[in-house]
């Protein structure tokens, strides 16, 4: 498609119509004194001066795939393949719009269909959708659609106390006012047993995460049966990581009704912090309660393949106060990240990457686990991230990490933002990225911190 | 446009028909025209109370999502379960393999309180004058 701009002569065939000498007339419900306001801009620059100004401010930054880093908690680094790059930058995906007009939008639609195609595979699950934001608001909306598939009739949902705070607050944001009773998350000591114990049949969701926070494996053998049972049908949501499932066995071979999470690491990089990527999927009876774009294959009047959005009567354009969300988006190019990735790689490469993460995650915890004064907190297995108790705040090791060090080392999470009880316990993440020489550093770093700050120890 | 001659109507276009002891309910062959292709229909279960005038279901069709109005009040007893794969029987049976509901009704005389064929068509005809 080609953009064409109105000539002057059609502007003012229009303003004629409507009675308007000229535009500025249109400006005049704005108060004068707001209508053009000084901006303080300085004077323009050449296009040299402009980038080497914006290169001195990214200068001021660290940039972390040029650092030593250890810090997860939901975003990973993790490789970008090149190739990833190049198919997004295409003007053909980096410009279009959202794929309503299916007979101009084939090529999104089809990468979408590829997408959703790729996710049920990835989760063991029936059906995906176009994807969420991100992890957090695919949790709000796992337990709004459970919530809609009893019709609104039962109003208890259980949450693991294990899963990402974000998810635990956004659950909460986009159910205000619903009348929910939220609960299973108050203290984080109580073990799952006990937390699955909480549904019953006034339940109509429970929603837990493996790995799960703190970056242990959580056991879901049974746990979809038990939920089922003792919450009368009540549905099981899970959310993963999806690197994970390069090496675990998928939720949806242990019966999970709702698999979702944050698609961030399927090469969509760290990029401050988003966007992400919320990718989702359930079983196909409960589909109409799920919300998202869905892409379906069907065939033109030629009786060629073609792609469409499908099942539209579910969205809020159509279904309007009753629809079960008001999502009317997706992440169009962050899913494209991921049908590249997960294309590039295949099963075996993904399951190489998941090995990568799982062995020098553990190698660096066994070397950590070694040091005087830090313990490995690893009561369950994990995947490629575990909990350090320090001998000192985790602000101060951190800080210790980046100022002081040899150069500059980008340290774990610390958990005592979320958790005021966890002063000193530091999240560490370790993916393919780390060399073994960046983890022996970074193990020597953390050695030199004890003795630095000669950090009374228990030998 | 069909009016089916022993059911009774609503204004908001829902028919009833009194079958033994039971009142079958569904959309008239007027609102299936209007709503156009029907692809989802979402009912009540077996067991729940519907009150009459107050909302128990929707229809979805590619262009719009509309409640469906009790006509009657009472006790769901039976639901359309070919609707699940087949909600196209609503635009080309209405009146008969499209039927959605059957409840027991609280107040058989309820069915008296509602339109006569004829005075549906009267209802049709000045919508369709607008």
């Amino acid at each position: 498609m080609v953009f064409v701009p109105h000539t002057e002569e059609e502007r003012q065939a229009m303003l004629k119509a409507i009675g308007v000498e000229k535009m500025d007339d249109l400006f005049y419900d704005v108060p004068a004194k707001y209508r053009y306001p000084t901006l303080g801009l300085e004077a323009p620059l050449t296009e040299m001066e402009v980038l080497e100004e914006l290169q001195e401010l990214s200068e001021a930054n660290l940039n972390a795939y040029r650092t030593p880093t250890f810090l997860g908690a939901g975003i990973y680094r993790h490789w970008v393949p090149a190739v990833v790059d190049y198919v997004l930058s295409r003007g053909e995906f980096y410009t279009a719009y959202t794929p309503y007009q299916a007979e101009i939008s084939q090529g999104t639609l089809t990468a979408i269909f590829e997408y959703q195609s790729l996710i049920c595979d990835l989760t063991g699950m029936e059906v995906a959708n176009a994807s969420h934001y991100d992890g957090a608001t695919a949790a709000a909306e796992a337990v709004i659609q459970a919530y809609n598939v009893f019709r609104g009739k039962r109003k208890k949902v259980v949450l693991a106390p294990t899963l990402h705070p974000h998810y635990r607050e956004v659950i909460r944001t986009y159910t205000q006012g619903m009348g929910l009773e939220i609960v299973g998350d108050e203290a984080l000591e109580k073990p799952l047993e006990e937390v699955v114990e909480m549904v019953d049949e006034q339940t109509f969701a429970f929603i837990v995460q493996t790995p799960n926070f703190f970056g242990e494996i959580e056991p879901l053998e049974g746990l979809a049966d038990e939920v089922h049972t003792r919450g009368k049908k009540a549905l099981l949501a899970v959310a993963v990581n999806p690197i994970s499932l390069g090496l675990l066995k998928p939720p949806g071979e242990y019966g999970a009704d709702i698999v979702f999470g944050d698609g961030q690491p399927l090469g969509l990089g760290l990029n401050f912090g988003g966007p992400t990527l919320g990718f989702y999927a359930t079983k196909m009876r409960y589909v109409h309660q799920m919300a998202g774009r869905i892409v379906g294959e069907t065939k033109d009047v030629e009786g060629k393949r073609g792609f469409v959005l499908t099942l539209t009567s579910r969205e809020q354009h159509i279904r309007r106060h009753r629809a079960t969300s008001n999502i009317c988006s997706n992440q169009g190019i962050m899913t494209l990240a991921a049908t590249v990735y997960l294309s590039a790689l295949g099963k075996d490469g993904l399951r190489k990457v998941a090995l990568a993460n799982y062995h020098k995650a553990h190698y660096a915890a066994e070397r950590i686990a070694a040091l005087p004064g830090y313990t490995v907190v690893a009561d369950k297995p994990f995947f490629n991230e575990f909990v350090v108790e320090c001998p000192a705040p985790v602000a101060e090791i951190n800080d210790f990490l980046l100022n002081e060090w040899d150069y500059e080392i980008i340290g774990g999470y610390d958990l005592s933002r979320d958790y005021p009880h966890l002063a000193r316990h530091m999240l560490v993440a370790v993916t393919e990225m780390n060399g073994r020489d960046e983890i022996d550093d970074f193990v020597e770093a953390l050695r030199a911190f004890a003795d630095y700050h000669q950090v009374e120890v228990e030998a | 446009m069909k009016i089916d001659p022993q059911c009774r109507y609503t204004k908001s276009h829902e028919w009833a028909r009194k079958e033994d002891d039971l009142i079958v309910i569904g959309i008239t062959d007027y609102a299936q025209q209007t709503l156009s292709d029907i692809v989802y229909v979402e009912l009540p279960e077996e067991g729940d109370e519907i009150t009459k005038g107050e909302a128990f279901g929707v229809v979805e069709s590619v262009k719009a999502a509309s409640d469906i109005y009790a006509p009657v009040s009472g006790e769901v007893v039976a639901v359309n379960e070919k609707l699940e794969d087949e909600p196209e029987l609503v635009n080309s049976d209405p009146f008969g393999e499209g039927w959605l509901i059957k409840v027991r009704p609280d107040d058989a005389g309820e069915m008296d309180e509602l339109l006569t064929p004829e005075d549906y068509e009267k209802v049709v005809a000045e919508e369709e004058a607008h």
